[in-house]
């Protein structure tokens, strides 16, 4: 890559900003290349004898294994879960493949593995891990232990669900606080020794989803769960495939007074930061209230809002962009060249 | 709008218009001095919301952007060259040297690590007895002091393998010395919250009647910055020069005499390079002679490296507020947060940061 004199990974690789974008587009697209592939999305749909099919992978490194609302078993569920659902699939069956470093003490194994358990229950819907592997390194190799996961699901008749759907006037819907987990991650490592009480909003939004579904009709048009890179990321990367400018009105957009503190006293923006449990939905404005409804009835939506709206793009010739509109009635444009660095925070 | 904001923004506009009329200037220049001031301007879009004819310039705030590249050059040599473990903060990680930065050289395995407080690596010195620790220590009189009380610390529990390299500064030696320069042209400072808590307000005086200079101290909410430039204005209008604390839940204007008075128990001036300023007689600080058993400059002697700023960088003229980072052709081309050439990029309270993060595209 021409911004690499090293020409070796780093960190900021990882961070979901504008290098994770060009290892992706410049190393790893170029080299497996293929139609399916190339759509760059949550989860790749797949056709499967006249049925269509989702299916995703991630791979799980937080430290430390176990944090307030959550722990790398759950993580792992979560994630794969909300990949799959953000293409409007029913979720059926995850693979679990675990790297252990050496000397992993085997209560924390199971631990983890009673937590996985309990989020599958958590979940519902019957989905299950249906196969799996095993490896150890020796240690020093990893750290205690990594996980990936790989998800399939079914994609029931109904109108489509993806970014391409977005729409001039669809409202822009959030399912509540924003920036908990990364900073849960953060102050549980106990660099800064805040005092706070911040859990991650870890959560499998399945439920979420299909009550969604079920509010909007055919009135929803695309889905994305916010994660590493935060609520900033999923909107400027959708803005760009949409071609569609978004309003983003700041005051709108939730976050807890703790969670807002931690990041100010840091210079961090909240909007940069990693959630695991949140989902952006767009949504045509004439369902958007009874869709709010719905999601703040759900357990995992009470502090839904609607913090922006779609907007058309009137000059051709100016890429698409995401306008977030201040407390004070300013302008600022989110851009992607802008990271929040926190290594193993999923 | 906040009903507060939108009065302290109609008497800025009268008070501007009457002086714009009056001839007392056409375009007024303010300039901030603190890299927490050219965030939160830039972030609530303070420029958005007052006259054109303010016109609102970033100065030498940010200690890393004024940090200069001989520093990092040397800090690399010292790592190439000894067997020691480096904490310094993580802006200074991804600061361009000449040949590398610390970032790379972490990535090619050296130790390297990012501390959130200087009693991290004092802290990691005293469980590791086996390693040298080197605290890479910046900033102005907000940290200074947190430095100096890790030095006494490790000086009471005698640790032998802790050090610190000082790349610490003092901001009123800059301030003279830019208000020197003929070619910058300033009509207003909005003076830093932070530093002048501890340093207080009477570490100024002398400049607004020797440079006929309104000097505010403001606080960093926008209504608490709106109301620094009014008072500005309104020392303009009155030709009533002097240094006004419009942050007084936190300023006074005596400062914090312990926090003050220990940095000269560990430090004595020194000179100090600036980046685009130059030398500032009496501007750094360097560890007494009762503490140089942990100055890492003396303890770990590398030769002068062969600096030079990376061809094209305007670093230097952005910080004196000579070019706004618009003016520079690298800005947002060649140079980007993710692949920064000039420090003012790089750290998370540079002006070029700042601009190009809250800005670009308006």
């Amino acid at each position: 890559m021409k911004d690499n004199k090293n020409n070796s990974i780093l960190l900021s690789h990882g961070d979901g900003g504008v290098k994770t974008g060009r290892l992706i587009s410049e190393i790893i697209g170029p080299a497996l290349k293929n139609n399916i592939l190339d759509r760059l999305e949550d989860s790749a749909i797949i056709p499967c004898r006249g049925a269509k099919a989702a299916f995703t992978t991630d791979s799980f490194v937080v430290s430390p294994l176990f944090f307030p609302g959550g722990d790398i078993g759950k993580l792992c569920v979560c994630g794969t879960i909300n990949d799959l659902v953000t293409s409007g699939c029913r979720p059926a069956a995850l693979s679990l493949s675990f790297i252990i470093e050496e000397g992993l003490d085997i209560n924390v194994f199971k631990k983890v593995l009673e937590s996985i358990k309990n989020t599958l229950e958590e979940a519902g819907e019957g989905i299950k891990i249906v196969t799996g592997d095993t490896k150890v390194v020796e240690k020093g190799n990893a750290d205690k232990l990594f996980i990936n996961t790989s998800g399939i699901g079914f994609i029931e008749d109904g109108p489509g669900i993806s970014p391409s759907n977005i729409k001039e006037g669809d409202n822009i819907i959030i399912n509540g606080n924003i920036a908990d987990h990364g900073i849960c991650i953060l102050n549980c490592r106990q660099e800064f020794g805040f005092k706070a009480d911040i859990k991650s909003d870890c959560a499998p939004l399945n439920s979420l989803v299909k009550d969604i579904k079920d509010a909007a009709g055919s009135g929803l048009h695309a889905l994305r769960d916010a994660t590493r890179g935060g609520l900033a990321r999923v909107l400027i990367e959708l803005s760009g495939s949409s071609k569609m400018n978004f309003d983003i009105y700041q005051d709108k957009i939730p976050i807890q007074r703790q969670t807002r503190g931690i990041c100010e006293f840091l210079g961090m923006d909240p909007l940069y930061i990693a959630n695991e449990g949140k989902m952006v939905v767009f949504a045509e404005e004439k369902n958007s209230i009874r869709i709010l409804d719905a999601m703040k009835k759900n357990r995992y939506g009470k502090h839904s809002a609607i913090i922006g709206r779609v907007k058309g793009i009137k000059d051709k010739n100016r890429n698409a962009s995401v306008t977030l509109i201040t407390e004070l009635g300013t302008k600022r444009v989110l851009d992607l060249h802008y990271s929040e660095q926190l290594p193993r925070i999923c | 709008m906040k009903k507060q904001v939108e009065s302290i923004l109609e008497e800025i506009k009268d008070l501007n218009k009457n002086l714009v009329f009056k001839k007392k200037y056409k375009t007024l220049k303010i300039m901030e001095v603190c890299g927490t001031h050219t965030m939160a301007i830039a972030k609530h879009g303070i420029r958005q919301l007052i006259p054109a004819s303010i016109d609102l310039i970033s100065g030498p705030g940010c200690p890393v952007c004024v940090t200069p590249i001989r520093e990092i050059d040397k800090i690399i040599e010292i790592i190439k060259k000894y067997d020691a473990t480096v904490f310094t903060f993580g802006d200074m990680m991804r600061v361009p040297g000449t040949n590398s930065s610390l970032l790379a050289e972490k990535a090619r395995g050296k130790k390297i690590k990012i501390c959130y407080s200087p009693t991290d690596a004092l802290d990691f010195a005293e469980s590791n007895p086996d390693k040298k620790i080197i605290f890479l220590a910046i900033g102005f009189e907000t940290t200074i002091p947190l430095t100096a009380v890790i030095v006494k610390r490790a000086f009471e529990k005698k640790l032998n393998n802790f050090f610190v390299y000082s790349t610490h500064k003092t901001l009123p030696q800059a301030l003279n010395a830019l208000l020197s320069d003929s070619c910058i042209n300033i009509g207003g400072f909005l003076m830093p919250g932070h530093v002048s808590a501890i340093t207080g307000s009477s570490m100024y005086e002398g400049i607004p009647q020797k440079y006929g200079i309104a000097c505010v101290i403001s606080g960093f909410e926008p209504e608490n910055i709106l109301l620094s430039i009014h008072a500005i204005l309104r020392q303009i209008t009155g030709n009533d020069f002097r240094v006004e604390i419009m942050y007084k839940s936190v300023v006074r204007p005596e400062g914090n005499p312990v926090a003050f008075s220990l940095i000269f128990d560990v430090f004595e001036p020194a000179d100090s390079e600036w980046r685009g300023l130059g030398l500032i007689l009496g501007s750094g600080l360097e560890l007494k002679k009762k503490f140089e058993g942990f100055d890492a400059k003396k303890i770990f002697p590398v030769a002068n490296p062969v600096s030079c700023e990376p061809p094209g960088c305007r670093c230097g003229d952005v910080i004196k507020g000579i070019i706004k980072p618009f003016d520079c052709k690298k800005f947002g081309k060649s140079c980007t947060p993710e692949n920064p050439v000039g420090a003012c990029m790089v750290s998370s309270e540079g002006t070029c940061a700042a601009y190009f993060k809250y800005m670009a595209g308006i």
